[in-house]
């Protein structure tokens, strides 16, 4: 066991996958000789040279459309996209080539390239570097997304990715990658579906992923205070979703919130809910809540900043709200 | 070009070099935060275009925008104020560093997302050729951005239509940490318009009247109606790439040769770790500005006391919107969804 950051859980993902097979190889902005803007591949430059560590233009759409041909042809390619805004300039190769080609070729052809990149507001990187969008992505079928918490997932969850012959999109968070877990020295994979309960309680059901995780635990804390036993869900995967974990919770406590950073309506928490309500609707003894950002784009201001995105007091009002305590 | 306008050309260098200096002590401070990219040592390319440009021109700006919104005459204390976060800012907070606009002034925005100014600006262009005015769109982009896709399409419907666009790039020999022969295929970026036929040619970006002349020549062109122009200037970042970036990938020696540094100097430094303060930096003496005022002064058009007084001004000029910054109101949540209504609404924010 060893204190891992969430950023050195994601370094050693990859050192040990490219150790593993000559066919991994890495690309992104400034991930080579700069060694990555949050040091995910720091040193790996130096390790695997520049063949296997590339340093792109930047040219997002075609970069990633290059990983998706090698992918097509027997390479594994981890994309790195510096931040998530970006992605949406890679969207025409990831959503109308990555994910359909072994839909389009009746199964022939796979395309397993792996992009990671961060979502999820910061400090004041204001309204074109503050987008979530995590649930655009998970509308989309033909690709996993999935969604690490912590060291362990972010270093399980890239070496299964990295392993599986489907196109996964792994979101992180600006602000995790300084977050500490021990982890084991032994190497290990996380499986890359399946929700899982990272508290037990009797009373609500906090569901989040991601970042939303940690402000469910923080709110958990202070339910417990007050008497009241959170149970918290972290989704994992956003595609596909866990129904069954989903439906089990909520039937135990009878009572739901969803967490997500991200703007609604739509979203995240619109699905969860939905599936609540199709799958164990009359287990429900309150109305469901869902946290979301305020509708509109991120302010740069900083006190706006944190008044428009969620916090852990909003959920720990929601989850009161649900109680039927405010 | 008479003294004065050269003497307001100096007085903005060092206004934009004040500026954004302070903009830095203010960041450390905590009082401006995000992103923050800054200027010093490519003064003479927004300076030498911006004068040459009309106030019916267009300006589309990246993220790297403060000192084209200042020299386009958008005030001090309404930039720092925005850098602030705070509702006097000139997008009431809202934008902050990278993304400053001023519709009043024709500034059509600061953009964060490398490789978008060009269909805005192409877009523009579009506009003023349907009107057909004599005005001109100026789409300001780094040496990294032209390997977007959007570079290339925008090119070539700037020049199939005939757009009064002037492409203007700031090369500066980085993309963030890569430097332009590993990014860039074709590091003469110039080179590349030419595959449009549009016009281009490379000038050197740190003397600001050749950036003047050679910004009128193409302009002069485009208000022709002879289609875009393409010029690449080149110049140098003295600082990291954004205040979160220290810029140490970069060899000493190159960052000193910019800034004209005694070669003993420089070898003392390269054996140190960090990269240089803003104190060693401005010591340093820069580069254009330094080029202007030695010139102004051979011209017999600078003394020194009119120099001591310009910075003077400057400094004073920077402190009053760090002062107005401070004391400004922020804004509300209800601002923010103001700003967003409007926009829905078709109106405009007085
Ligand atoms: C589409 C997109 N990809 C990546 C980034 C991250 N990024 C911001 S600035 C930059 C480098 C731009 O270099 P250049 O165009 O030379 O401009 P400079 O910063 O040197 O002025 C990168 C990669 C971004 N903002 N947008
Ligand atoms: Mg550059």
């Amino acid at each position: 066991m060893a204190e891992t950051a969430y950023w050195e859980a994601i370094r050693r993902a990859h050192d040990e996958e490219m150790a593993n097979d000559k066919l991994v190889i890495a690309m992104g902005e400034d991930i080579g000789v700069a060694g990555g803007t949050y040091k995910a591949t720091s040193g790996l430059y130096d390790k695997y040279g520049p063949e296997r560590i590339i340093d792109t233009p930047i040219s997002e759409n075609s970069y990633t459309g290059i990983g998706i041909g090698a992918s097509m042809t027997g390479m594994r390619p981890i994309i790195e996209i510096m931040s998530i805004n970006f992605a949406l300039l890679a969207l025409d190769t990831l959503i109308n080539a990555a994910a359909k080609i072994r839909y389009m070729s009746g199964g022939q052809i796979a395309c397993p390239i792996v992009m990671r990149t961060p979502g999820g507001t910061a400090h004041q990187l204001a309204a074109q570097h503050s987008a979530r969008l995590a649930r655009m992505f998970m509308s989309t079928s033909g690709l996993r997304v999935v969604t690490p918490r912590g060291p362990l997932d972010a270093y399980g969850m890239l070496k299964s990715a990295v392993r599986s012959n489907d196109p996964v999109i792994i979101i992180e968070h600006e602000q995790m990658y300084n977050l500490k877990e021990d982890i084991p020295d032994e190497e290990f994979f996380r499986p890359l579906e399946g929700a899982e309960i990272v508290r037990e309680g009797t009373d609500i059901t906090l569901i989040g992923y991601n970042y939303s995780v940690h402000l469910c635990l923080q709110a958990a804390q202070r339910l417990e205070a007050d008497g009241i036993s959170a149970e918290v869900l972290d989704l994992r995967s956003l595609k596909p979703l866990d129904r069954e974990t989903i439906r089990k919770s909520v039937e135990k406590t009878h009572r739901m919130l969803v967490a997500e950073e991200d703007e609604a309506p739509v979203g995240v928490g619109a699905e969860i809910i939905s599936i609540v309500i199709e799958d164990c609707f009359y287990a429900l003894d309150a109305q469901p809540v869902r946290i979301h950002a305020a509708d509109v784009p991120v302010p740069y201001n900083a006190k706006l900043e944190k008044a428009a995105i969620p916090s852990a007091d909003d959920v720990y009002q929601g989850a009161l709200k649900v109680m039927g305590k405010i | 070009m008479d003294r004065e306008k050269l003497i307001t050309m100096l007085h903005d260098m060092l206004l934009a070099r004040a500026f954004e200096e302070r903009a830095a002590e203010e960041y450390g401070r905590g009082n401006i935060a995000g992103f923050l990219h800054l200027y010093p040592g490519e003064e003479a390319v927004a300076v030498g275009v911006l004068h040459a440009a009309e106030p019916s021109d267009y300006i589309v700006s990246t993220y790297r925008e403060h000192v084209h919104a200042l020299v386009r005459g958008i005030p001090a204390n309404s930039v720092m104020a925005e850098l602030f976060g705070k509702k006097e800012g000139c997008c009431r907070g809202m934008g902050g560093s990278m993304h400053l606009f001023d519709r009043e002034r024709r500034f059509m925005g600061g953009y964060a997302i490398v490789g978008e100014t060009y269909p805005v600006a192409t877009g523009i262009g579009y506009t003023i050729a349907m009107r057909d005015l004599p005005e001109a769109v100026i789409c300001f982009f780094g040496d990294g951005a032209v390997n977007q896709g959007t570079f290339h399409e925008s090119l070539n419907m700037a020049a199939l239509w005939d757009l009064p666009v002037l492409f203007v790039c700031e090369n500066n020999h980085y993309q963030i940490g890569t430097e332009i022969h590993r990014h860039s295929a074709v590091p003469e970026v110039y080179k590349r318009a030419c595959g449009y036929h549009i016009p281009a040619r490379k000038v050197d970006g740190m003397d600001v009247l050749a950036v003047h002349q050679a910004t009128q020549e193409a302009l002069t062109q485009i208000r022709n109606g002879t289609g875009p122009q393409f010029i690449e200037f080149e110049t140098y970042r003295f600082r990291g790439h954004s205040m979160a970036d220290p810029g140490s990938y970069r060899p000493r020696v190159e960052v000193k040769a910019y800034e004209k540094e005694d070669p003993i100097t420089i070898a003392i430094a390269e054996s140190l770790p960090v990269y240089p303060s803003s104190e060693q930096i401005a010591a340093a003496g820069p580069d254009s500005i330094d080029q202007l005022a030695t010139h102004l002064d051979q011209a017999g058009h600078l003394s020194s006391e009119t120099l001591a007084e310009l910075k003077a001004g400057v400094a004073e000029t920077v402190e009053a919107a760090v002062r107005f910054a401070t004391e400004s109101p922020e804004p509300s949540l209800a601002d923010a969804q103001a700003c967003l209504d409007c926009n829905r609404g078709m109106e405009v924010l007085i």
